[in-house]
């Protein structure tokens, strides 16, 4: 018997995917930025390549070839210089207003990746691989159309009534995970991906039925009426801007997010259960349970930022409103390190490419160029040995040795 | 083989692990090297199996300067390593794992098992290992096994053989035997590195003794030194080994646990109907080699493994199907045995770990928020009481070393309103200070009236503590005896001889 023991004592392997999350969770600041940089270099590099007039002033080199390498420089800074003018400020604006709308514009897209990215962040935390925020955001979609088109109530009520039934909604799809994480052992991240499926043809169903989601005298498109206006985000600062509430709900997340991960006790247990679930458990604390409970409040953020779409659209909503902000918040939150400030930070970066490709488009740089830096951004951020070469970065030495030295510092101090 | 280390130095970073270590190894000699967890020892035999490269210094096999960029190279000039947890295939035969790697073949390239196990025949015959080439290692025992790995090694011809903790795992009578072994090598030639932190081991079967001590050495010894005087040289000061212990005054039956079967994660039955009480103010030590259903006993006491039959009382109150919530709530405190895994979050601070199962309530929370100040406050206290050396409360508690990090762990578990406290292998990896310094919290917690468990597969800590003795061996208790029974007796019970 003892023997068998010793042979099964093969330290128990930590779940990659956890070890791998808690890798990039503990990226510092410096290599974050150093990885934007470099998928913005790369994007660059993309931009000059295949741009019409940078080839053909290339394929005549000769001819001029300080023309060639201005073309260069041009075409970056046109693409880039877009980016900032459709993000940020637009300098070319006649008046103040019109020049401070592109930032505005980047806050209305960045509230909904903020709290989705903050639902992701909260489970990544948890040591939870949970890639379900699109499943949960649709059937919160589902259940604040249902409320913002099919029910009557006062003004802000109504609104406030459709976004708590999003949250809820999205809280039940996420229950749904935990439950079968904790009864059955299943893995979150089978069960996520497998339940957006489930819930991308859920909300399709539902738009299609006359009786709850399909517009009036609607047809074979799955398509729902406008939220009423009672339910409708109302503009923050005038028609001039397309701002709404949703922002004013980002914020309260974020602020809520922090206090629960760093001051709460259940945030305290969350962050217990990610590091170190078995210390958890001789803890007496139920670490099924917290995966569920995690999941839930997690889904409960994915629920914010499907109001937030779904109460602030124009002309109906289909299944394309939930605008890819489910998986952008895996990116985001990794992006963010899972911390209330970083995800801010990381929604504000991916909703200034949202609000900045058209004017990227009208510049005639491919916006997709965007895609390709946010997709280069999470490679560097997930493979650190790709950012130490490229920046020469020393590599950190073994932690043991390290820990061994701390702890030689702390008999010194003593 | 003689071999010589000069002025070997290698450093991490700013930290110098091995500082200038010279020592020479005569041929048949059996040299053990001393020194407390991260001394350096580990450090310098990788260093010499070519595992790591040093920084400065060199070594010289035969006076002939030599340089191992693997273990491959080592292995070749005759320098073999039998590691602390065995590297067998359990599924592999005896014959099959000694010529792993180098296998003899046939003409056409067929493994040629004959081959193998000839040689494993001859060495172990010559050697009196008594071992079956084709029996499988899974069905060997421990002892067994690492003497396999003895063989591995001469299988090699293995001229320096580094035995790196090999006592660890065996029981007393299988280290008598392993010594006997060692012995024999040394007499046909083989020179032994012998590691330990066992002093007693270290003078029964060395015939020089090297102290190394943060990454120098600090002094020879003779294998004549008493323990103290060698536990001295190890810390740097005096040590006192003895823990000071009054005579038990014993109070009520409050640890009752009756016919418990625990099965494991495989549905093995690892504790197999056993019963036993624990009056308050007594220690009552489990020994037992390790593997024998100790770990599990330990974890359905707690309530983190489920109970297969029986039950578990403590003062009165029924624990049998509580959760581990209840458990210590019921004023259980628990020290486990692998405090990385159960015992510490290694990325919290001091602080955070010292309120590890206390946040569902007062003193550490206030409704659902963290009562920060007050946290910070008893980690004050707690981090003074128990001489916990950190930098600051806020200190993650993986950089602290592992006395300290244990120090932490008892700190958490002895704080609480406590009844009964299970401490499982307390000063498993820990310096000699520290050792010192939990034994006595050990013993003011059964003077102060606690009932105390303590379980342990290292001898000397059960002869310390123990105010009685139950011995493990495959999931029973052969017999519980008084603290005074003889380490012989011990030794047998802990083979499965019953008194």
């Amino acid at each position: 018997m003892s023997k068998k023991k010793d042979l099964a004592k093969v330290k128990p392997q930590q779940d990659r995917a956890t070890s791998v999350l808690h890798e990039i969770m503990a990226g510092d600041p410096v290599r974050i930025a150093l990885s934007i940089l470099l998928g913005f270099i790369i994007g660059a590099i993309f931009m000059v390549v295949f741009d019409k007039n940078v080839v053909k002033a290339w394929s005549d080199f000769g001819a001029d070839p300080i023309y060639a390498i201005s073309t260069v420089w041009w075409t970056i800074q046109d693409g880039y210089g877009a980016l900032f003018r459709g993000s940020i400020f637009n300098f070319n604006a006649n008046d103040f207003i019109a020049a401070i709308r592109p930032f505005t514009e980047t806050l209305r897209f960045a509230a909904p990746l903020i709290m989705a990215g903050l639902g992701v962040a909260l489970t990544f935390r948890v040591g939870l691989f949970n890639i379900g925020a699109t499943g949960q955001i649709l059937v919160g979609l589902a259940g604040s159309t249902f409320v913002a088109t099919r029910l009557e109530m006062p003004i802000i009520i109504h609104m406030l009534v459709a976004v708590f039934a999003a949250v809820v909604c999205a809280m039940i799809w996420g229950i749904i995970v935990g439950v079968l994480k904790a009864r059955t052992g299943a893995h979150e991240v089978i069960v996520t991906i497998m339940l957006n499926y489930v819930a991308l043809s859920l909300f399709t169903y539902l738009l299609r039925q006359p009786e709850l989601l399909l517009e009036e005298n609607g047809g074979g498109t799955p398509k729902s009426d406008n939220p009423d206006g009672t339910a409708r985000l109302g503009l923050l600062f005038g028609d001039e801007f397309q701002l709404h509430y949703g922002l004013i709900f980002a914020v309260l997340a974020t602020v809520f997010y922090w206090w629960l991960m760093e001051k709460s006790a259940f945030g305290f247990r969350f962050r217990m259960v990610g590091h170190n679930p078995s210390a958890a458990r001789a803890a007496g604390i139920k670490v099924e349970n917290t995966f569920v409970w995690a999941l839930a409040i997690s889904a409960g953020f994915s629920g914010l930022a499907a109001a937030n779409q779904g109460l602030s659209v124009d002309g109906g909503l289909t299944t394309s409103i939930e605008a890819g902000i489910g998986f952008d918040a895996i990116t985001v939150a990794l992006l963010g390190g899972s911390r209330a400030g970083g995800v801010v930070m990381a929604g504000l970066l991916f909703g200034a490419f949202k609000a900045g490709s058209p004017t990227m488009q009208v510049a005639g740089v491919s916006p997709e160029v965007l895609g390709v830096v946010k997709a280069l951004i999470v490679l560097f951020i997930a493979a650190p040995p790709i950012i130490r070469a490229f920046y020469r970065l020393p590599v950190p030495g073994p932690k043991v040795f390290e820990a061994a030295k701390k702890a030689k510092e702390a008999k010194v101090i003593k | 083989m003689k071999l010589e280390l000069r002025n070997i130095t290698k450093r991490f970073g700013t930290l110098v692990a091995n500082d200038s270590i010279s020592l020479t190894l005569k041929p048949g000699e059996i040299l053990s090297l001393l020194g407390e967890n991260g001394a350096g020892k580990s450090t310098l035999m990788n260093v010499l199996y070519g595992l790591l490269q040093p920084d400065e210094g060199q070594i010289l096999l035969d006076d002939k300067q030599v340089k191992f960029s693997g273990p491959g190279e080592a292995m070749a000039a005759g320098v073999g390593m039998v590691h602390q947890h065995f590297m067998l295939i359990p599924v592999f035969t005896v014959a099959e794992n000694v010529v792993l790697g180098h296998e003899p073949t046939g003409k056409v390239g067929n493994l040629d098992l004959d081959a193998a196990r000839k040689l494993v025949k001859e060495i172990s015959d010559r050697f009196g290992f008594d071992i079956d080439p084709d029996a499988k290692i899974q069905d060997l025992p421990v002892g067994a096994q690492q003497r396999v790995e003895i063989i591995k090694s001469l299988a090699r011809d293995a001229k320096i053989l580094v035995l790196d903790e090999p006592t660890a795992v065996l029981t007393p009578q299988e280290t008598d035997e392993l010594m006997d072994i060692m012995r024999g090598l040394s007499k046909n030639g083989t020179s032994i590195i012998f590691i330990t932190h066992k002093l007693r081991e270290v003078q029964k079967v060395a015939d020089r003794i090297i102290v190394i001590r943060q990454g120098k050495v600090v002094s020879e010894a003779s294998p004549k030194a008493t323990a103290g005087e060698l536990a001295s040289l190890m810390v740097g000061r005096d040590v006192d080994l003895d823990t000071q212990k009054n005579k038990a005054k014993l109070g009520a039956e409050t640890l009752v646990v009756k016919d418990l079967t625990v099965l494991d994660d495989r549905n093995q039955q690892m504790v197999n109907g056993i019963s036993f009480s624990v009056h308050d103010g007594e220690i009552l030590a489990i020994a037992g080699v390790q593997g024998n259903g100790q770990t599990e006993l330990a974890e359905a006491i707690l309530g983190l493994r489920k109970i297969h039959s029986g039950s578990i009382e403590v003062a009165g109150q029924d624990l049998t199907k509580s959760n581990v919530r209840q458990v210590l709530e019921a004023g259980v405190g628990y020290i486990p045995e692998d405090r990385k895994k159960d015992g510490l979050v290694g990325q919290f601070t001091i602080a955070e770990n010292l309120m590890l199962d206390g946040s569902f309530g007062r003193p550490f929370a206030k409704g659902v928020q963290i009562d920060f100040a007050k946290r910070d406050e008893i980690a004050a206290k707690l981090i003074k009481d128990f001489d916990i050396r950190t930098p600051s409360a806020d200190t993650l508690a993986k950089q602290l070393s592992g006395g300290n990090q244990q120090k932490v762990v008892v700190a958490r578990e002895m704080s609480r309103d406590l009844r009964v406290l299970i401490a499982s292998q307390p000063t498993r990896g820990v310096d000699v200070g520290s050792i010192e310094f939990i034994h006595e919290q050990i013993v003011a917690a059964r003077d102060a009236g606690k009932t105390v468990v303590i379980i342990s597969t290292e001898l000397d800590e059960v002869l310390a503590l123990a105010d009685r003795i139950a011995v493990m061996y495959r999931g029973r208790i052969v017999g519980i005896v008084d603290a005074k029974t003889t380490r012989e007796k011990l030794g047998k019970m802990m083979a499965g001889i019953a008194a």
